[in-house]
């Protein structure tokens, strides 16, 4: 293998060594390099160093309220699907201050982060979710500065995936399995004969990168290979959603019996939303030295299934946990179109895998679907 | 909630309890120094031997009410206090010792005391909040130091205290902590457990043990279910709900479903 002088092809192969440099090669322009590992059970994202780090040989098994990490019979590095963490804790920190201020006249912005990200992994449910998210902060009326200061300038390798988990349902909402578009390197991993990865260019700062790497030409059978891991894969979506119409399927049916039978089994706890890729409501603090006076303000996560959140004066317009839970999940998948133009959700089955009691929102719109037009007398008004 | 005044004058006050939560008072070393100096310690006997009369702006309340005595001084602390925070699972729920309450004192007085004609107590041990009005509740058993430390300071500068009210799984996700739910089949009481702690148990792969007491909204039925599902049933259940929180209303009443 040699460098390629000029890699002008926009597909070529590396071997797990290219993968090793391309860690290094990251973090060597200046990255902070943020990609999975195996810790306390899970694959969970956090800042690497080197290739060493990544989950090479492990798996996962996600069902509705469990998941567990296996080892694999080979030494595929990227042979699992998305875990509880998203880009969502990088881009859109759980606790992040906003500003500080030590008088009323000297009003400090949070300083932007020193070294810019480099996401290491992204999955195509997740590209779609970071769009979701730009969307949201960077491309309404008002730039949110917190997140265009992360975002900007973020480095984005994306893998395809070959092992959709038994929660996933990206293949129904056309967010993946191959990630199409929003990356600067793309990889599809072959594990079959010789280990390898098939990489595409997605920007030109990709290729500056790929200029680092030893990387040789890929052929048809790589390519065709390439190809048939994602389309195999979309064959085994773990889970699967009939997507048409939902927003006006949702509108239609606000009062449907589906809300209370789902608020008696749902907890109320949030994991749901904060651990979706595009669930961004925040709440702002304020708090205050006491010895120097000193103020500052905090923005942190927050939830449609807090009371808190949707505290207005009189109280919280979302007491029953039947309208918390209809809040989510109308929100998500119906008036989100009418908001962002878009569906909120890309199908990453995270909030069926990690809700504690296994409340599935395939499962919850394909009954609200059976049940098209019923309604809840005893609640609805 | 207006600012109290300048130099406010604040006591500390113990009921029942085992003097976790005023130790934690005295725990916070560093901002201790800046608390002493924006406020007098009227009354503290667990910190310093001198005491200054009432009225106080400010009174920190541990422990929970389980004598006669109790009943009464709660009173005068009350009519000293412009406003009263409760402190710790005895003071906002009744503590583990309102584990009485679930059975006659009588009967069991003399199995454990030599005299029991010495003990005089109540068959209860009721939290603050059921003899007087309360202003603030800080949970915990121990309470978090970070939400003492926030709340004297808020209510020194007239601001809102930061305590929220929903899970303890919002906590772990902050922090990005697997759930040991999902992750290991750990039975776990964070998602009917009202966070503050700052998800700690999670953190070293243990299920909640409610030390904060029930969340806003808990539905302690819906987690039973689930835990029956991991193998943990009734008995289990039963122990976890009756604990430091016994008497808190959400896990008393899920409790009797699982005798
Ligand atoms: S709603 Fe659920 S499946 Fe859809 S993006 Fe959010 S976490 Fe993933
Ligand atoms: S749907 Fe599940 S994760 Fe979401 S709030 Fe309800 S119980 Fe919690
Ligand atoms: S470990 Fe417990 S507290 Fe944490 S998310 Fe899971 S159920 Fe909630």
């Amino acid at each position: 293998m040699t460098a390629l002088p000029t890699p002008d092809a926009d597909t070529f192969v590396i071997e797990p060594e290219g993968l090793s440099a391309l860690v290094e090669a990251l973090c060597h322009e200046g990255y902070r390099v943020v990609g999975p590992s195996v810790r306390d059970g899970a694959i969970v994202l956090g800042e690497i160093a080197s290739a060493n780090e990544l989950p090479c040989g492990w798996t996962a098994r996600h069902e509705a309220a469990a998941y567990r990490v296996e080892r694999r019979d080979d030494d595929a590095v990227f042979g699992w699907a998305v875990g509880p963490h998203s880009w969502k804790q990088e881009l859109m920190p759980s606790r992040v201050r906003l500003w500080r201020a030590s008088s009323a006249e000297s009003v400090e912005e949070e300083p932007p982060p020193g070294r810019p990200l480099a996401l290491f992994g992204v999955r195509s449910c997740d590209l779609h979710a970071i769009a979701i998210q730009d969307r949201v902060f960077l491309e309404g009326r008002y730039v949110e500065r917190d997140y265009a200061l992360r975002r900007t300038g973020a480095f984005v390798v994306a893998v395809d995936c070959g092992e959709p988990g038994g929660t996933c349902f990206c293949a129904s909402l056309g967010t993946g399995p191959r990630a199409d578009a929003g990356f600067d390197l793309a990889l599809t991993e072959l594990v079959s004969t010789e280990h390898r990865f098939v990489v595409r260019v997605g920007s030109d700062t990709g290729r500056e990168i790929a200029r680092l790497l030893p990387v040789r030409a890929a052929t048809d059978a790589d390519l065709e290979a390439a190809l048939a891991v994602t389309d195999e894969a979309a064959g085994r979506m773990g889970r699967r959603l009939e997507a048409g119409g939902l927003r006006d399927l949702l509108a239609g049916n606000l009062e449907h019996p589906r809300f209370a039978e789902v608020a008696e089994r749902c907890l109320t706890c949030g994991n749901c939303t904060l651990v979706c890729p595009t669930c961004f409501c925040t709440s702002v603090e304020d708090v205050n030295d006491l010895a120097d006076g000193s103020a500052e303000r905090w923005r942190s996560w927050d939830s449609c299934f807090s009371t808190e959140y949707s505290y207005i004066h009189g109280g919280s317009v979302r007491r029953s946990p039947r309208a918390r839970y209809r809040q989510w999940l109308t929100h998500k998948f119906g008036t989100w179109h009418d908001q962002f133009g878009t569906s909120g959700c890309v199908g990453c089955g995270r909030c069926i895998t990690w809700c504690p009691v296994g409340i599935d929102v395939t499962e919850e719109l394909a009954a609200i679907r059976a049940g098209d037009g019923e309604v809840d007398h005893a609640h609805a008004r | 909630m207006s600012a109290v005044a300048t130099c406010p004058k604040l006591a500390v006050w113990k009921f029942s309890s085992c003097d976790g939560c005023q130790l934690s008072l005295l725990d916070c070393e560093d901002e201790l120094l800046a608390i002493a100096e924006e406020i007098e310690i009227a009354y503290f006997p667990e910190a310093t031997s001198g005491e200054i009369e009432g009225p106080y702006d400010v009174s920190l309340v541990e422990g929970s009410v389980t004598t006669a005595h109790d009943v009464g001084r709660i009173q005068e602390v009350r009519a000293q206090s412009a406003l009263l925070v409760t402190i710790g699972a005895c003071a906002t729920a009744g503590g583990i010792q309102a584990l009485r309450n679930f059975v006659d004192v009588g009967e069991w007085i003399p199995l454990v005391y030599a005299s029991p004609e010495y003990v005089s107590t109540l068959e209860t041990s009721t939290p603050i909040a059921d003899h007087v009005p309360v202003d603030l509740e800080l949970r915990g058993c121990p309470i978090s130091k970070a939400q003492l430390v926030d709340t004297v300071s808020a209510l020194l500068h007239g601001r809102r205290p930061r305590l929220a009210t929903t899970s303890v799984c919002t906590e772990c996700k902050a922090r990005g902590t697997p759930c040991v739910m999902v992750a290991h089949g750990t039975p776990c009481l964070g998602p009917v457990t009202q966070a503050g702690c700052g998800a700690i148990c999670p953190a070293y792969a243990r299920g909640c043990y409610g030390c904060f007491g029930p969340m806003e909204s808990p539905n302690v039925a819906a987690l039973a279910r689930q835990w029956r599902e991991l193998g943990a049933g009734d008995d289990v259940m039963l122990r976890a709900l009756r604990t430091f929180n016994a008497n808190a209303p959400a896990f008393r009443e899920a409790s009797y479903d699982h005798e």
